[in-house]
């Protein structure tokens, strides 16, 4: 301790913040692989081709599966990017390109709002905007409430990868005389490309398990039904239904089911992670 | 869109319109004595300036933006409109002391929302508790002290855990949360905190408490990765002098770190606040769902949310509708004053910083 002058005090107290914070971290990082492996143990043993291709059996018969509510979660994620991607970029577009002032900033600012809303209010506003009217729970509501979470999300990453875009591209191509339109699509939208795709698959994800809002919309369907303006089954809805039962072969299908969900989701967030945003983060620089 | 074969037209049309102005210009560049060469093509007379604007696709194009951008002001006046329509039925009914009765029994017409209040309010100060010194703990190691190879792994890693739906989480907790809390975690905490009166009675599992874990767990990456990218804005000559002062890493850390970044990670905090307070599925699936207000937090209650997401298609009449909904028009207000305030806090730390892409 003589030679460089610290108290030992010091010293300890030193060590032991160190410790605490890698221990702290080791606590976080043990519990998200704590949840993967019993995750993984406990869904693989219940997935089977079956479990993919069928739809769910009656209590109490073994077999069926959840191949319903996965065409189902497909046709509502489908109709929520058709309503939600083009808005979003084009409000991203928008904010990047002309959203200097005042109401730039308010409509990030309502963006950032919109973020923020808990998904079950979203739930109830598309309840009151599309299942009220009509009359009927329907897999289109669904999409609906799944757009308004879609678009926030959309629309800033379409912003920073459109901003990422050097302002020198844009100024060459008006040196050109291209209109700015022309521009924006063929030459700042496609240079983001990449980076654009990442943001709509995020979002994609982020929607892709939510579960809340379609409670209130989809409703969930224990049958066949591919028409969207019916009730609709749904992954995220059956694996809240399996769960809350009290029926073992039931638990174990909501395992099987959240394993896919999950694959699904971490999948898709890994992909765009490791491959689309090094090349657009690459091609920027 | 329907827009397009109009813009077809317009694009015809005012190629038409610059050929005719433009050749109205070249008059006076052709000229040499006219020393103001502009770029811009000054209106000719004929056509009225707003007209010509009115047919350039640039103007068609940077409308139909402007229209995506006032759409997401729209998707937020229709929620807001939406709430406070259907939502005027329970409010004309009880007016403020809907939010204060503690009764809630829709058998008997009697609506109050005090319980999930307080339920939700409860859950996730528990549940900012437990999180926010893990989350501190793992933004101040991933960003000051691990070594550089392990930075992004567990970054990552904790990143992962915001992927996860909430659903999982509650499937998660059901069946291994609730059962390793009820036989290890919950005796330990009545034996040695029984004294305060948190932790006493029945031992359910299903609780305000194993809720307030699993939000918990859920908020942890949000915390952290804020509060990550604010001590990253944190400058470096701040570290370099508290170093060369003689301090320690933890002193370094403390006074030159985490001093500057303090408001961020409030903000930060806060943003997990928000994030708890509409948290829904894994809430509704441990918490008990019981419209009771107890201070032992072993016993179990209910939250905003989760009256929501039971009740809401079991509800009968109108006015338990109407109820339902004040509730979330209640949520969305508070959810979105924290997460104003939260971004305000950490925006006065990462401002003038270069956007980083959120993913």
């Amino acid at each position: 301790m003589s030679d460089n002058r610290i108290s030992l005090r010091r010293q300890i107290t030193n060590y032991f913040f160190t410790g605490l914070a890698a221990s702290l971290s080791v606590v976080v990082v043990g519990a998200l692989l704590a949840i993967f492996t019993y995750l993984v143990l406990k869904g693989a043993g219940s997935l089977s081709w079956s479990f993919l291709t069928q739809p769910p059996r009656p209590v109490g018969e073994p077999g069926g599966g959840v191949a319903n509510g996965i065409v189902g979660s497909i046709i509502i994620l489908l109709i929520s990017s058709a309503i939600g991607v083009p808005v979003g970029i084009g409000a991203g577009v928008y904010l990047a390109e002309y959203g200097r002032g005042g109401f730039g900033n308010l409509v990030r600012f309502t963006a950032d709002t919109l973020n923020g809303v808990p998904s079950i209010v979203i739930g109830l506003v598309a309840y009151g905007l599309v299942v009220l009217p009509q009359g009927h729970f329907s897999g289109f509501a669904a999409g609906v409430a799944l757009a308004f979470m879609m678009v926030p999300t959309v629309a800033r990453a379409t912003e920073q990868m459109l901003l990422l875009v050097p302002q020198s591209v844009r100024e060459a191509a008006f040196g050109l005389g291209i209109p700015q339109w022309r521009t924006t699509i063929s030459i700042t939208l496609a240079s983001a490309r990449a980076g654009i795709i990442t943001g709509v698959m995020l979002a994609f994800a982020r929607v892709a398990g939510e579960t809340a809002p379609l409670l209130l919309t989809a409703l969930g369907y224990q049958f066949w039904n591919l028409n969207p303006n019916q009730p609709m089954a749904a992954l995220p809805l059956q694996i809240f239904t399996y769960a809350i039962s009290p029926f073992d072969e039931w638990h174990r299908q909501a395992w099987a089911a959240a394993l896919m969900l999950v694959v699904l989701i971490v999948g898709t967030t890994t992909l765009v992670r490791f491959v689309f945003l090094r090349r657009m983060l690459g091609g920027a620089r | 869109m329907g827009a397009v074969p109009g813009r077809r037209a317009s694009v015809s049309a005012s190629r038409a319109s610059e050929e005719a102005s433009s050749s109205d210009a070249r008059q006076p560049m052709g000229t040499s004595e006219s020393p103001n060469i502009s770029l811009v093509t000054t209106p000719t007379k004929k056509v009225p300036a707003w007209f010509r604007s009115a047919l350039n696709p640039d103007t068609g194009f940077r409308w139909l933006m402007t229209l995506s951008a006032l759409a997401v002001l729209g998707a937020v006046g229709l929620i807001i409109a939406e709430l406070l329509q259907r939502s005027s039925l329970a409010w004309h009914q009880f007016g403020i002391r809907f939010f204060f009765g503690s009764d809630w029994d829709p058998v008997s017409g009697a609506f109050g929302a005090w319980p999930f209040i307080y339920g939700t309010l409860v859950s996730s100060f528990v549940a900012l508790v437990i999180a926010v010194p893990l989350a501190v703990a793992v933004a101040v190691f991933v960003t000051e002290m691990c070594p550089k190879p392990l930075r992004k792994p567990i970054a990552y890693a904790t990143e992962l855990l915001a992927a996860i739906p909430s659903v999982i989480y509650g499937l998660w907790a059901i069946f291994v949360l609730v059962p390793l809390l009820r036989n290890y975690v919950n005796p330990l905490l009545i034996k040695y905190l029984g004294w305060t009166g948190l932790f006493v009675g029945p031992d359910y599992g299903y609780s305000m408490f194993s809720a307030a874990v699993v939000i918990a767990i859920m908020i942890v990456p949000i915390i952290s990765s804020i509060s990550r990218e604010v001590l990253a804005v944190v400058p470096q000559h701040q570290r370099e002098a508290a170093l060369a002062l003689g301090a320690t890493r933890w002193e370094m850390i403390r006074v030159a770190v985490l001093r500057n970044a303090r408001a961020g990670i409030v903000g930060a905090v806060i943003l997990g606040l928000g994030r708890a307070l509409g948290e829904t599925m894994a809430v509704t699936m441990v918490i008990g769902n019981n419209p009771q207000i107890s201070k032992s937090l072993l016993a179990p209650g209910y939250s905003m949310a989760a009256v929501i997401a039971n009740e809401f298609n079991e509800a009968t009449g109108d006015l338990y509708r109407s109820a339902l909904i004040e509730i979330g028009l209640a949520l969305f207000i508070v959810t979105i004053l924290v997460n104003i305030l939260a971004g305000l806090m950490v925006w006065t730390v990462t401002r003038g910083t270069p956007a980083r892409t959120n993913v």
